[in-house]
């Protein structure tokens, strides 16, 4: 049975990382760039899950469980921040909030 | 063809696909939506790693209940003009995208300079990712991680409690 090489995850990994990466860069909406941020850490899982089933090792698979729980915290100390922002503001746009920019 | 190999693709071209959708969508409800069809595929990725656990996580958690917090957050918002939510234009997209095409080259490279070895998943792969197995690693090895992160989800409601109140007082 012909199986791909780890290569192959590691590289579809990696793309969907830098589409995160591109994500991040390049909206404005702060909602979007978390979404962005969730991209690039599913993209991390994947390798994660990849190493864990290639070299037979399960602790791959419950450090993807701990990224999983870390993601979920982040999320909602992220919305909640975008909440108060839009409530102070009156915007969600990221480049629109430079009040610590020198 | 292995079947995984067939689904690998299937599946890898379509997580590539929604995750473009999901940051050129100028619409961010678009976006959430999309964002739902990449963590299904990405739980399909997880099954052709035989790793159901993780897959079935992967949906109730991410697709479950993150996205339906951003849902939600969109909702909370309560803008009374859609096209308040939309973006203009933005220059820097040639420049971050050619800066990201450079890191996947980059990526290639190195993944081609030195083969990892890995040929074909480990045979006890089938075993390691079943419920039975990882739930017997938790519990024992990594029980005060999983503690710890009980506590780090605790302090994160609590603090997204506190910010997303009204008035705080003093």
């Amino acid at each position: 049975m012909e199986r791909l090489p780890l290569e192959a995850y590691l590289l579809l990994s990696a793309t969907l990382f830098t589409i995160g990466v591109v994500g991040v860069l390049t909206r404005r909406n702060a909602i979007v760039v978390l979404m962005a941020i969730e991209i690039m850490l599913n993209a991390v899982n994947l390798s994660l899950v990849a190493f864990s089933a290639y070299v037979g090792n399960v602790e791959g698979q419950l450090l993807v469980f701990f990224v999983m729980a870390v993601a979920a915290a982040e999320a909602a100390v992220g919305l909640a921040i975008v909440l108060a922002l839009f409530r102070n503001r009156q915007t969600v746009f990221i480049d629109e909030v430079n009040l610590m920019r020198w | 063809m292995a079947a995984e190999t067939l689904f690998f693709f299937l599946f890898g071209a379509a997580a590539v696909g929604t995750a473009l959708a999901v940051i050129t969508r100028r619409n961010p409800v678009a976006s959430a939506l999309w964002m739902v069809g990449y963590f299904l595929t990405l739980a399909g990725l997880y099954l052709t790693l035989y790793a159901p656990f993780i897959a079935v996580m992967q949906v109730l958690i991410y697709a479950g209940a993150i996205m339906v917090l951003v849902i939600f957050v969109i909702m909370l918002l309560n803008l009374g003009n859609p096209e308040q939510l939309r973006e203009r234009f933005n220059p820097r997209v040639g420049l971050a995208s050619a800066l990201g095409a450079l890191l996947v080259l980059q990526f290639l490279v190195f993944l081609l300079s030195r083969p990892t070895g890995y040929q074909a998943p480990s045979p006890k792969a089938a075993e390691l990712g079943s419920p039975q197995t990882i739930g017997q690693v938790l519990f024992t090895d990594y029980l005060f991680p999983f503690e710890a992160v009980s506590l780090l989800l605790l302090a994160a409601v609590v603090g997204a409690v506190i910010l997303a109140k009204r008035k705080v007082e003093p």
